[in-house]
């Protein structure tokens, strides 16, 4: 396959070797002053022994991170069809407004009179939020998706015990992301499964059967992770308020709905708002993300603080617990502002006509996909889907190639795989979620290079899927080796006097 | 719309491809009532430029701390970060990739992360760490959990000087994990005692150094004490550029080490996002929260990089998973690492330096203002002073003179009143003469 060549690189492929194998003693990649001659207050806990950093010059790290970076597949670089993962396009103008001074350079707690402008944008960003979900409260400091639930959770947990009741079980669909459950545990709650019916969407019969004073909540992903609607939506809320419970909604896939539902008037009293996805702040690799809550009339008031107040000199934050029924702080200061800017910018630029374009243009997407693949791939569930398309792995019966297999030979073609073997309900799931942004002769490349390999797998071409990817700065990784005896970080090679 | 290519023409098209009627066709799944006829009221969309001049009349509603004598930290600090940094995370293929699930087209992200982990557990004189929590505040509320996972006891013993927003972070999530938290009184003096709070219920004592006051301690003896009576010491640092000139947590004893890694590489951004780090030792690794990234092998033999130890995670272990974190702070961890990159070994310890003296100068000079009185013996770039009145009258009026003096500690301890005069001041390599000259006359004319 691939010559072999002196230097390990291949053309455009640069082999990197790790910043701590490039050391040498003497280089920096800055320039700072000597400083002033002071007698040090430090108590006799000045540091002795080196601490181990490689010394590198500024060209040498530039260099270096470049190369790094071309080993990485990218939105901006092509389609990256990860289903509930929302990989749309991320707007520059709002890398360019997270960075102006006077929104960039503040810090959380200065004096609340010289940043005015902070909170006048935390407000207008809560505002958009509660319209575009029909919600009256909205909690903004959650760090992330999974954060937000524990919010969510939280405030579940507060509401009840300000009735003086402490329901012990929250219920979660099995198709649910794994946070969900996770963060019903860290919350304190023991996790009840519901079944999902043959249709894909929850089993309606059997969450009513589990409700009972025992139950504090029910998390429901609407749109699910099957890329349905749950039609009987109005219907579940009403059972979980009658059970004397909270209906808590995973919004990360509110792209689907944004500005054609709210989801307020489907009886949600929770839900948080991946702002990494459905608002394009970027996820920069694994993060940082942005989880604000939206909150019922009956949730609201135990929001974590701070919360901001307008008030007649201005905008204010309150932070201190006293004196209001908040469940407390989840995490330091206010939130992730440099988020809130991006996403506030996105929702500015696309409006409240551009917004519903936008969940209508990702279910045109994700159905023209469905549509085009149907024949050749088998969708896991009949009839339209929301912003994602289910397939399961019945196309492959036979073939001898899996999901993974599958996944694999789609990197030699170029392309990020989409999400594999997610939800657990499909066997071999293949969730692809194209986003609004990917234009029609994107998705017809995609679709052809899908059907050329769906058809590839059934001719017998087996060989390719396993080998696969053969093209990518690396083939199939040793996952078990990396597991069986972790190797977490660098350490140099022994010598003598180390430390 | 500038970020939607699908044309009226495109949209027929497809919508014939899928033999749909029209676009509610497809969203025939959601019930008539709710399914909204019209936008929701909500202005229309602009063009880049609109949006553009309505954040900047924002921005200028701010007064940012590069634009005037700046002395704030209290967990949040203003340090220069070289202009490499911010290119390199801009990059494409930094900023806009998702979580390395395919490690086969990840290979930068992951070889970043695997240089992260070793730079973390490095300062903080620890073996391993991970690929990055959410912020200090919810590392340190998940040291606690983990503590008392790994002792199977439920009680979490708080420093008086530990930053009083990662006690209600803690308190938060200890709450409702069914763990007591036990705070000591607030410690402006750098007197409190924790050995003599341990107890056989006591899962670990989490200290923060240099602390909320500003003190910098050995924990050394309180680590010995912590090991006898079976807990665990979470030592927090809220100021990891201090790592570079005081002896590490590890080296004192700690059992896991937390920290807010703002300050190398990412910006105040009114605080977030931010960075945790969390370091601890080998044998606690599988009881640690949030993702790891691991060295192997691949097919040809080639060294790569994966995420492992995943079945400690919330994607495979579910409601059993050590945390539900699942998104982290991948770019803010990046920039770190590009910073510290830069720096090396020298940098670091150089700007750590930097940042001593320029608090030693600040505090030198300040201690010449009557009616101030600066309560540290020791310090690393921020220390607590008592004024003559309440601290938050003397931040409010020299703001309006555009010097930003420090954080009043009753910002985030109103209930004390005792605290009321107090003002965390803290100087880094940014901080100029002329700065903590503007400070000195403002202060001196107010105590006139």
């Amino acid at each position: 396959m691939n010559a072999k060549t002196f230097t390990g690189h291949r053309g455009l492929d640069l082999e990197e070797p790790l910043l701590f194998e490039q050391d040498q003693a003497g280089r920096t990649g800055v320039d700072l002053p000597a400083p002033a001659p002071v007698k040090d207050r430090l108590g006799g806990l000045r540091r002795d022994g080196a601490i181990g950093l490689p010394g590198l010059a500024e060209p040498q790290v530039v260099r270096h991170f470049v190369r790094l970076s071309r080993m990485n597949y990218a939105i901006d670089a092509g389609i990256y069809p990860l289903g509930s993962c929302t990989m749309k396009h991320n707007p520059r103008l709002n890398e360019k407004l997270a960075r102006l001074p006077g929104l960039s350079d503040i810090h959380p707690l200065q004096p609340m009179s010289t940043v005015q402008g902070a909170l006048e944008l935390l407000d207008t960003l809560a505002f958009w939020l509660k319209t575009l979900t029909g919600m009256p409260g909205v909690a903004l400091s959650p760090a992330a998706g999974a954060h937000g639930e524990l919010c969510g959770l939280l405030a579940i947990r507060a509401a009840h015990e300000a009735k003086g009741k402490k329901p012990s079980v929250v219920l979660v669909p099995e198709s649910a992301h794994g946070t969900n459950p996770a963060t019903a545990a860290a919350a304190g709650y023991a996790v009840e499964s519901i079944p999902a019916n043959a249709q894909g969407r929850v089993d309606v019969a059997a969450l009513k059967a589990k409700l009972g004073p025992n139950v504090a909540a029910v998390m429901v992903t609407n749109p699910n992770t099957c890329g349905l609607f749950e039609p009987e939506v109005v219907e579940i809320a009403a059972a979980v308020h009658a059970a004397g419970a909270y209906f808590y909604a995973d919004g990360a896939n509110f792209n689907a709905i944004v500005g054609k539902v709210r989801p307020g008037d489907l009886g949600v009293d929770a839900m948080h708002i991946n702002l990494h996805k459905t608002f394009s702040t970027p996820h920069g690799g694994g993060g940082p993300g942005s989880g604000p809550v939206v909150l019922s009339a009956a949730l609201a008031p135990h929001a974590p603080l701070p919360w901001v107040v307008a008030g007649p000199k201005g905008f204010a934050a309150l932070e201190h617990k006293k004196g209001t029924a908040s469940f407390g702080r989840l995490r330091a200061y206010f939130g992730q502002m440099g988020m809130f800017v991006r996403a506030l910018a996105y929702m500015m630029s696309h409006g409240a006509d551009g917004l519903r374009q936008v969940a209508e243009d990702s279910v045109l997407n994700a159905n023209y996909v469905l549509a085009r693949l149907k024949d050749v791939m088998s969708p896991a569930f009949d009839g339209p889907c929301m912003h994602e398309a289910l397939f399961d792995d019945r196309f492959l019966e036979g073939t001898g190639v899996t999901t993974l297999d599958f996944a694999k030979a789609m990197i030699d073609e170029g392309c990020h795989p989409m999400t594999m073997y997610f939800p657990l309900v499909v066997h071999g799931a293949l969730l692809i979620e194209p986003t609004e942004t990917e234009s029609r002769e994107s998705l017809d490349g995609f679709v052809a290079m899908l059907r050329h390999l769906a058809e590839r797998a059934k001719a017998g071409d087996k060989a390719r899927f396993l080998e696969a990817p053969k093209l990518a700065p690396r083939r199939r990784l040793d996952e078990v080796r990396a597991a069986r005896a972790p190797v977490l970080r660098y350490r140099p090679k022994p010598r003598a006097a180390a430390e | 719309m500038r970020y939607l290519p699908l044309t009226a023409e495109d949209r027929r098209h497809m919508l014939g491809a899928i033999g749909a009627r029209g676009i509610d066709d497809l969203f025939r799944d959601v019930p008539p009532s709710v399914l909204l006829a019209k936008p929701v009221d909500l202005p229309l969309h602009k063009g880049e430029l609109e949006v553009e001049r309505a954040f900047a009349a924002l921005a200028a509603k701010n007064v940012a701390a590069g634009s005037v004598p700046f002395f704030c930290g209290a967990g949040a600090y203003r340090h220069h970060v070289p202009a490499a940094v911010d290119h390199l995370i801009q990059r494409s293929e930094f900023l806009t990739s998702y979580t390395p699930y395919q490690p086969e087209i990840s290979q930068g992200t992951l070889q970043a992360l695997f240089e992260f982990q070793t730079q973390v557990a490095l300062i903080a004189g620890m073996d391993v760490a991970n690929a990055s929590m959410y912020d200090g505040s919810t590392a340190a509320a998940e040291a606690v959990a983990m503590a008392s996972r790994i002792t199977r006891r439920r009680k979490a013993v708080l420093s008086g000087a530990l930053h009083p927003h990662y006690v209600d972070t803690i308190g938060t999530l200890a709450g409702a994990l069914g763990i007591a938290v036990e705070r000591g009184p607030w410690d402006p003096g750098g007197i409190e005692n924790l050995a003599s709070r341990l107890g056989p219920d006591v899962a670990c004592v989490v200290v923060q150094n240099p602390n909320f006051f500003g003190y910098v301690r050995d924990h050394a003896a309180l680590a010995e004490a912590c090991r006898k009576a079976g807990a665990l010491l979470v030592v927090v640092v809220n100021e990891v550029v201090s790592l570079g000139l005081l002896r590490s947590p590890g080296t004192m004893g700690a059992d896991i080490v937390v920290a807010e890694g703002q300050s190398i590489g990412n910006a105040l951004n009114f605080g977030g996002p931010y960075l945790g780090l969390f370091a601890t030792r080998d044998k606690y690794l599988r009881q640690m929260p949030g993702r790891l990234c691991g060295e192997t092998v691949d097919a040809d033999g080639k060294r790569g990089f994966v995420l492992t130890l995943s079945t400690r995670e919330q994607h495979i272990r579910r409601e059993k998973a050590t945390s539900n974190i699942c998104t982290n702070s991948g770019l803010c961890a990046l920039a770190f690492t590009i910073h510290m990159a830069l720096l090396g070994e020298a940098g670091f310890r150089r700007l750590a330096e930097l940042n001593h003296a320029a608090a030693v100068r600040l505090a030198d000079k300040l201690s010449g203002v009557k009616g101030i009185k600066i309560q540290n013996d020791a310090f690393f770039n921020e220390f607590t002073v008592r004024l003559a009145r309440p601290a938050a009258e003397v931040v409010e009026t020299l703001a309006a003179k555009r010097v930003i003096a420090g954080v009043p500690v009753s910002r985030l301890v109103p209930e004390e009143r005792t605290l009321e005069d107090f003002l965390l001041v803290a100087a880094t390599e940014t901080t100029t003469e002329a700065d903590m000259d503007a400070l000195v006359a403002g202060l001196k004319e107010m105590s006139a």
